[in-house]
């Protein structure tokens, strides 16, 4: 179980040393879970056609696939701060009525089916879609674009973030806020030198789950931008692709965004750090 | 140049108006609950009043109600030193004190400059590049009194600011405290009696969200009128209403004593108080003759050790006895005894 051993947060030999409360059953319980999401990727690494790796996943398709992935992944992240924090710091900090609305409102792409989601993007900014077809008026055409990619990621990606960052919030607490307040500083100077430093850890790996969900995006991109090469056929897309006419291609392909997310989702956890909780 | 606070705030049953000079240190104290630290909150604008106004000097902090105003903490001007430090645990200690002259505009040069004058102040010069989890509590402390005078305030409002300390740094704290706060405005709650005595002027009691005792700190500690105050000053008080030489209770106890002073006993009766320290009261458990003494009998409830001697506690009043007193009566709790003072020992002096 490489990724376990990869993910756990300190060395098992000093924390087995200091009391554990947990009973010994949940140990199996739990091995039993960890083997239900490490043995399917064990078979399909065994299916890894190894001696054709390198050329099935640098063809010219892949190659596109991957390099459309990473640039989307990555704007779709930096929506998902921009528009992301300031929902946490709202839903976290302040008050107002109609809060829980909004909070469930944000959460709901969770629940949704991507492909829902999809559709919804596609009537909101489609041609023929509520702003769409003003946009359309501008010259501005959305659907099936790059932009389309990004959007319908941002879209399933938002909730991830707004969730992790908020609970740190929530966990750090207002007191260091409260402090730095009376010594004279603007809410923007909290914010910027109080509030992010002290959730950075929380909005790192919210912004990796952002990043890591935005990668593996299928449903609402296929509905909303299409499937064109090098324009919105992301990695997902070019694995469904090729499922039927390449079955080789699209394990190695699969192999790949394996690893490309597990690099990332590892680096982001190697030195995992608690948001520093003030106590009243 | 004074503060003037009045604020209601129903959720916390705080009903109470003061004023304080421009160097005046005033320490607030009173029962766990009574809502001194909302006060504090209050004023630094962390917490909002129900009702009430403030102004420190020609500034008004709030106004509630229709026109109200509320200025926002990082314009009021206020310091605030809690329980806890509170230091930014991701700032370098001289960064932590430099944040506020930072914050309020100041160069970066000039508020590491103040930040290590101030840091030198408090003897804490030699952590300036620590982070402050690398610090003790006691240590921790004094950075975080460095960190709100760096600003400058108009006024410092200290909340049990030696409440977590060990009892090896609180001494520390509290004679650099009494240095600082000399020449400042400052508000201290506090649980300790030596803080109060050392570092305010005056001293306010706080009891269900009223004002209950207002003065000089030695003479709420000589003449408390509250419960509370008496059991700070370890005072045994009973009020009633106050004539020439006795205070009779509502009970119809008649409590002799002397006069604490001259009073003017021709004004006739008026409410009055009688107080006494338990060292005074003797244990009986038959009631004395003769002599003028008061007797009062009691119901023992609780028996307390403290230092050589045993605390008697029933109902407001204690008595110290000596453990061989205790055991040669037989005292326990439930015991019904008679609680003895002589009248020479009983302080009489005027409520309110």
């Amino acid at each position: 179980m490489p990724a376990l051993v990869l993910l756990s947060r300190r060395s098992p030999r000093r924390e087995s040393r200091n009391f554990q409360a947990v009973p010994r059953w949940i140990f199996l319980l739990a091995a039993v879970g960890a083997l239900f999401i490490v043995l399917p990727l064990l078979g399909m690494v065994a299916k890894v056609d190894w001696a054709h790796f390198i050329p099935l996943v640098t063809s010219e398709a892949s190659v596109a696939a991957l390099l459309l992935s990473l640039k989307t992944a990555l704007a779709s992240t930096t929506l998902c701060i921009i528009f992301g924090v300031p929902l946490a710091l709202l839903l976290a900090r302040t008050r107002f009525t109609g809060q829980g609305i909004v909070r469930a409102l944000v959460l709901l792409p969770l629940v949704v089916p991507p492909v829902v989601g999809g559709l919804a993007l596609l009537y909101t900014f489609g041609r023929e879609g509520l702003i769409g077809s003003s946009l359309q008026l501008l010259g501005i055409d959305i659907a099936f674009s790059t932009t389309a990619v990004v959007m319908a990621q941002a879209f399933v990606a938002l909730p991830f973030l707004v969730l992790s960052l908020e609970g740190s919030l929530r966990t750090a607490g207002q007191h260091y806020e409260a402090v730095a307040a009376t010594l004279g500083a603007r809410p923007s100077t909290v914010l910027r030198r109080i509030t992010l430093p002290l959730v950075l850890p929380g909005l790192i790996s919210g912004s990796v789950l952002a990043f890591a969900r935005s990668l593996g995006e299928f449903g609402a991109t296929l509905t909303f931008a299409g499937s064109l090469q090098g324009v919105t056929r992301t990695l997902p897309l070019e694995i469904y692709l090729q499922r039927e006419s390449d079955p080789d291609a699209a394990v190695a392909l699969s192999f790949l965004l394996i690893a490309v997310a597990l690099v990332v989702v590892v680096l982001a956890y190697r030195s995992p750090r608690a948001p520093r909780q003030a106590t009243p | 140049m004074t503060l003037d606070l009045s604020l209601t705030l129903a959720a916390r049953h705080l009903e109470l108006h003061l004023s304080l000079g421009p160097t005046e240190t005033l320490a607030i104290m009173g029962p766990n609950g009574a809502g001194k630290s909302t006060i504090l909150q209050v004023l630094a604008g962390l917490v909002k009043p129900d009702a009430g106004h403030a102004t420190l000097g020609d500034r008004l902090l709030f106004r509630m109600g229709h026109h109200g105003r509320w200025l926002p903490p990082h314009e009021r001007g206020i310091g605030l030193l809690a329980q806890q430090p509170l230091l930014f645990p991701h700032l370098t200690v001289v960064d932590n004190v430099a944040f506020g002259p930072r914050s309020t505009g100041a160069s970066k040069a000039a508020a590491n400059a103040s930040a290590h004058e101030w840091l030198r102040e408090v003897a804490a010069e030699d952590f300036a590049a620590r982070k402050p989890a690398e610090l003790s509590g006691g240590q921790a402390q004094r950075v975080a009194l460095a960190r709100a005078l760096a600003t400058d305030p108009e006024l410092l409002l200290l909340d049990e600011p030696m409440a977590a300390l060990d009892v090896n740094s609180a001494p520390f704290l509290r004679s650099l405290l009494k240095r600082v706060l000399a020449t400042r405005r400052a508000i201290i709650v506090t649980h300790d009696i030596l803080d109060a005595l050392m570092l305010a002027d005056r001293v306010i009691v706080i009891e269900d969200g009223r004002i209950v005792e207002d003065g000089p700190t030695a003479t709420v500690l000589t003449h408390p009128r509250s419960a509370f105050a008496a059991s700070l000053a370890g005072l045994n008080v009973l009020s009633g209403t106050l004539n020439a030489e006795s205070v009779i209770t509502s009970d119809g106890v008649t409590v002799t004593g002397r006069p604490a002073g001259d009073w003017g006993p021709a004004q006739g009766e008026m409410a009055g108080l009688a107080a006494f320290p338990p060292s005074s009261v003797s244990v009986f458990l038959t009631p004395p003759q003769g002599s003028p003494r008061n007797a009062f009998p009691v119901r023992v409830e609780a028996l307390e050790p403290q230092g050589g001697h045993i605390r008697v506690r029933a109902g407001l009043l204690a008595a110290d006895v000596s453990p061989a007193a205790i055991a040669e009566l037989g005292i326990v709790p439930g015991s019904e005894v008679f609680f003895v003072v002589k009248a020479a020992e009983v302080l009489l002096y005027p409520a309110g």
